[in-house]
């Protein structure tokens, strides 16, 4: 009856029955999560935080065993840090600046991400994705020690659903035996295969490339591969691939990729001995090595045509799948969740319209399509598909040896950033003349020091009123929403990082900041009134 | 933004002609693909204005 999918890593949520299986009628939540994998999790924490009540239903009973994601983006702590979960991946995270490009057997070049400085976190740390979401579940926990309203139910499959025009039936499986709930809100965090979707019976569309990649995540202590990204496009040891990803995480595991073509006996590469066929014409005969995991994977890049659908709503993989080189799947799902908290969060108290459930929508497709433009580009580069492409490639390549011009084009998957939501319906017009264009209505607010720690410290979870070099008001509310305010001096961080970030030509410069931390309206000086107006159009209510 | 120079431009036509095909002799059909691949690229960073390159592959294609 309860078929193991895949096998655990962390046993996070035993399964434990409710009270509601025991219920005569069937019991109704605000929100209830489909799926605890890391953007279930995430959505509960967001939610719980705010004092929603949420439950997550999932058929397992903890975090999947295969590590899957590896590199998680600035962005992706930064939300974790609003959360209150950043700092364990941090320390248990590797950092990484510096990526080698190779082709065939020579070292074509060397980028360094070279992070900018005065931000909390790095560009990227690498991490086995079951860290990633054993640290969000140790916060829910903490959080229900404090009396969070959330709730995870392992082993929970759900295995129908009745969707109404405010509300969801959910038929659930346990060991127990079936019982049902309903939801005033269901989420879909069920993952790429989302049964909830096809349940649904909603689209999921895009392109499958004809490549499989092997990955063998191995633990060996050795000095001679640097914590650094190394990428082979045609690699010398042929028989290991047609490319081949090497790449460091923590307790001395090596995550390889091997691209090993289209048509492939799937049970024939994993065997054991294959895999290590393939390692060793790579490191070379006497490295020695432990297999902890591997896996073959074909991939896509799809999504939903809407998000949003009624009292329904899609995130993750659940919503959007990409290809991985790039790092786009946990981190846009991260940014999935930072976006939705608040604004279910607002309509579910009544603070806002339901149709700022539809920026959701909006944004995210948005940031979903500049994902799948992304690992598209770099899947076609990685794998070309024809001869003219292929061609193109090397000569790139050729090129990228001998003539900086030729590197930028080299694409060996580009890292995740941060989706700007340009054109979004929640935006104001810019009113700063000479305000910096990456802290434009629509950008995430980059990081910057200020006081003993940093400006993010102080910036999310509510609507922000941020003034620099003048003053704003410390608190303003309209139609019940509050927004918070303080002015800093730009003078006082000396190395001009929230100058450069945030004033660029100006003198001065108010920003109103979303609950994502994501700027919503700026200009020169304090109006209340243009303030006002661009509070109610980032909770999409009506402005006259 | 300036336009795409579809004007006689180049100094001694007869010359850069016999240049282009001089790179090429001797060379297999492959190599010599890949070589044009790298022209393309080499010239295409020279000219750099995004405009310009859109009209030129069209110019190419039509
Ligand atoms: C090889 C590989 C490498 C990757 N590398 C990266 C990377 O470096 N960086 C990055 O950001 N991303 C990466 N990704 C993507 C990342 O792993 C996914 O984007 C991420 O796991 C998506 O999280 P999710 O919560 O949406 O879905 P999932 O992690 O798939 O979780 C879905 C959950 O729903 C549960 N579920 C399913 N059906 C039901 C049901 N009927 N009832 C109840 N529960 C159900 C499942 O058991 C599961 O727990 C990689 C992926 C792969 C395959």
């Amino acid at each position: 009856m309860f078929d193991e999918r895949y096998k655990l890593a962390f046993k996070a949520y035993p399964y434990e029955r409710s009270a509601d299986q025991d219920a005569s009628i069937p019991v109704r939540h605000p929100v209830v999560v489909m799926g605890g994998g890391p953007i279930g999790v995430a959505t509960a924490l967001d939610l719980g935080r705010q004092g929603i009540p949420v439950v997550v239903l999932d058929d397992h009973e903890g975090v999947g065993m295969g590590s899957r994601a590896i590199c998680f983006a600035k962005r992706s702590l930064e939300i974790a840090d609003r959360y209150g979960c950043a700092q364990p991946m941090l320390d248990k995270g590797v950092v990484w600046n510096l990526g080698k490009v190779f082709h065939d057997d020579r070292k074509v070049f060397e980028f360094n991400l070279l992070p900018e400085d005065g931000h909390k976190f790095p560009a990227f740390i690498n991490m086995q994705q079951p860290y990633f979401e054993q640290f969000m579940i140790d916060e829910v926990r903490a959080l229900q020690a404090q009396g969070a309203p959330i709730e995870i139910r392992g082993k929970n499959r759900v295995e129908s659903v009745d969707v109404k025009d405010d509300h969801t039936v959910l038929n659930i499986l346990t060991p127990d035996g079936p019982y049902t709930i309903e939801a005033d809100w269901l989420i879909g965090c069920d993952g790429a295969n989302s049964p909830l979707r096809s349940m649904m019976g909603l689209d999921f569309k895009g392109r499958v490339f004809q490549d499989s990649f092997l990955i063998a995540d191995i633990r060996m202590i050795n000095d001679s591969f640097p914590t650094e990204r190394w990428f082979w496009f045609d690699p010398p040891f042929k028989s290991a691939g047609a490319s081949t990803l090497l790449h460091k995480q923590p307790d001395d595991v090596w995550r390889v990729d091997f691209q090993i073509g289209w048509d492939v006996d799937r049970v024939e590469e994993l065997k054991e001995d294959n895999i290590r066929a393939r390692l060793d014409a790579m490191l070379g005969p006497d490295v020695e090595y432990e297999l902890v995991w591997s896996s073959i994977y074909t991939f896509q890049c799809m999504r939903m045509d809407k998000f949003r659908h009624g009292h329904v709503i899609f995130a993750g993989d659940a919503a959007h799948q990409v290809s991985p080189f790039g790092a786009r799947g946990a981190n846009s799902g991260m940014q999935d969740v930072d976006n939705l908290g608040w604004k279910l969060g607002l309509v579910i108290a009544g603070k806002a319209p339901e149709a700022l459930l539809d920026s959701y929508d909006r944004e995210r497709i948005h940031g979903a399509d500049e994902n799948i433009s992304n690992s598209t580009r770099s899947t076609d580069f990685i794998t070309p598909k024809s001869e003219t492409s292929r061609l193109f490639r090397d000569a790139v390549l050729h090129l990228s040896e001998k003539y900086e011009f030729a590197r930028p084009l080299v694409n060996s998957g580009r890292l995740s950033v941060p989706c700007v939501y340009d054109g979004s319906p929640l935006n104001s017009e810019d009113g700063l003349p000479g305000g910096p264009l990456r802290t434009r209505p629509g950008a995430p607010c980059p990081d910057a020091p200020f006081q003993s720690g940093y400006l993010l410290d102080h910036l999310g979870d509510e609507f922000v009123l941020l003034g620099i070099n003048t003053s704003v008001p410390s608190q303003l509310e309209d139609g019940g929403v509050a927004v918070k305010g303080f002015s800093v001096s730009a003078a006082d961080d000396t190395a001009g990082h929230i100058a450069g970030r945030y004033l660029g030509d100006a003198d001065t410069a108010v920003y109103l900041i979303r609950p994502d931390q994501h700027v919503a309206l700026r200009m020169t000086k304090f109006d209340e009134a243009t303030v006002r107006a661009g509070l109610r159009r980032a909770l999409a209510k009506e402005v006259d | 933004m300036s336009a795409l120079n579809l004007k006689p431009n180049i100094d001694g036509p007869d010359d850069f002609y016999e240049d282009l095909l001089a790179i090429h002799e001797g060379k297999s059909k492959d190599e010599s693909d890949a070589i044009n691949a790298r022209l393309v690229l080499i010239l295409a960073n020279h000219i750099g204005d995004r405009d310009v390159l859109k009209a030129a592959l069209e110019a190419a294609v039509a």
